[in-house]
């Protein structure tokens, strides 16, 4: 990446700025592909971009930096996403 | 515009500062889609400079002038008019505030900008309250609603600030909100389709501002349109059109849901409910909003 030389603060872009956010999650997003109708609405509406859109519209779940607001399954209107309590308490 | 013809490229980098939930960076991923690369953004105090994270580090993929609270407009005013001299036409100046500088500290700054014809956009993410330093309200922030500086509930009815952006006479003003993606995608493409000053504006549920549950953002908006508290709208050049649902609202094709539709769900407006209902400011609430909803007919449905 290119680097500048000025007299202010200056900051670089990077995935992951504060970290692996999945470890904030206390609840999390299960994805049954089965009953996905690749409507894309959960890829949309995740604050976090931690739903994946492949070539052919199907979406998987990011664990890395998903916070588990629960929006996906909250807007899937198959219920293909249910949100579940985390076993061990983050990642 | 369909939800798969939008961009799968995201501008704004995962692992940021947001709450779980939370509205800006959702409307930041649809502009930024919108906007591509060739973007400068300007980002005065407010939650966004925080979902930046923290230095070195930065989550946004397109480059960032952050600014004083009150100088949103005026900053990229001054970025606009230093690419202008470098002859770069190929670049969308924005800047990108929250209702707190934009209703309120920076309302100066933005007026001087609409009124010299800045060539850019001014996107306010309005969630109702200042949140960043901790929920006070602001000119945005409805009427009975809870802050930390409004405990028994604001006062005052919100400003409507869409109206005085109107009085600017600007080629392009648009309310848009969160909740939906195709028609903010799409006011914001049409914004970067016109020279000179733009400005929309989106509505944005925060779930610890307003105290909703997280997983509920989306529909806090969808509720807000539903009951006529929030309206999806642009004008072009002094055409002024009403879009989706506000459309069938305003000429009474859909029935609007009463407020309490929307209100309810949200722990900001709760001791409207309990102990007991407080049925004199809720009917206070619903005759604003009939009130706002006679004057749109008034003025906007053509006979
Ligand atoms: C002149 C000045 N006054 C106060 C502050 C403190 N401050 C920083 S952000 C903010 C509130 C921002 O509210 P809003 O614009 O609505 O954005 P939000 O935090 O809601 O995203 C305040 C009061 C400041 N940075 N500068
Ligand atoms: S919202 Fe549900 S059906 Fe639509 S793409 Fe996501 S998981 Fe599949
Ligand atoms: S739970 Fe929230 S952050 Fe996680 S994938 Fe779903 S919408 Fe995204
Ligand atoms: S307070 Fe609201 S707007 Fe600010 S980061 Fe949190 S959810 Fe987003
Ligand atoms: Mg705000």
């Amino acid at each position: 990446m290119k680097k500048y030389i000025v007299e202010t603060s200056l900051s670089y872009p990077k995935k992951g700025a504060m970290g692996k956010t999945g470890s904030w999650r206390v609840f999390k997003p299960v994805l049954d592909t089965k009953k996905c109708v690749k409507c894309l609405r959960c890829w949309i509406s995740c604050p976090e971009a931690s739903i994946h859109r492949e070539k052919d519209n199907s979406v998987s779940i990011d664990y890395d930096f998903c916070k588990g607001c629960g929006i996906c399954a909250n807007e899937c209107n198959v219920k293909a996403i249910v949100m579940e309590r985390e076993k061990t308490k983050g990642k | 515009m369909a939800l798969k013809d939008l961009p799968v490229d995201e501008c704004l980098l995962q692992g940021n500062a947001s709450c779980p939930g939370c509205p800006a960076t959702i409307g930041l991923r649809l502009v930024l889609k919108a906007l591509g690369k060739k973007t400068i953004m300007v980002v005065p105090a407010c939650c966004t400079a925080v979902i930046e994270s923290l230095y070195p580090y930065t989550s946004f993929d397109v480059p960032v002038m952050n600014i004083a609270f009150e100088a949103a407009a005026a900053g990229a005013s001054g970025v606009e008019a230093a690419l202008r001299q470098q002859g770069r036409t190929d670049i969308t100046v924005v800047a990108w505030a929250g209702d707190g500088g934009t209703y309120d500290i920076g309302l100066q700054a933005l007026s001087g900008a609409l009124e010299r014809g800045t060539n850019f956009i001014y996107i306010c993410y309005n969630n109702q309250i200042y949140s960043n330093t901790g929920i006070q309200r602001s000119g945005a922030t409805p009427f009975a609603a809870w802050t930390t500086t409004t405990v028994g509930g604001k006062t005052e009815f919100r400003k409507e600030l869409g109206e005085i952006i109107l009085a600017h006479h600007i080629p392009y003003a648009a309310q848009t909100c969160i909740s939906y993606p195709e028609d903010l995608y799409n006011k914001i493409k049409k914004a970067m389709s016109i020279k000179g000053s733009k400005y929309v504006e989106i509505l944005a549920p925060c779930p610890p501002g307003w105290r909703f549950s997280m997983d509920k953002t989306l529909e806090m908006g969808r509720l807000a349109v539903d009951t006529g508290a929030w309206s999806l709208w642009e004008c072009e050049n002094d055409v002024m059109t009403f879009n989706g649902k506000s459309k069938l609202l305003l000429e009474k094709k859909i029935e609007r849901k009463p407020i309490e539709e929307w209100i309810k769900y949200q722990g900001r407006f709760s001791h409207l409910f309990k102990p007991e209902l407080d049925e004199k400011r809720l009917q206070a609430i619903q005759e604003h909003i009939d009130h706002l909803w006679e004057r749109y007919r008034k003025c906007y449905v053509k006979i």
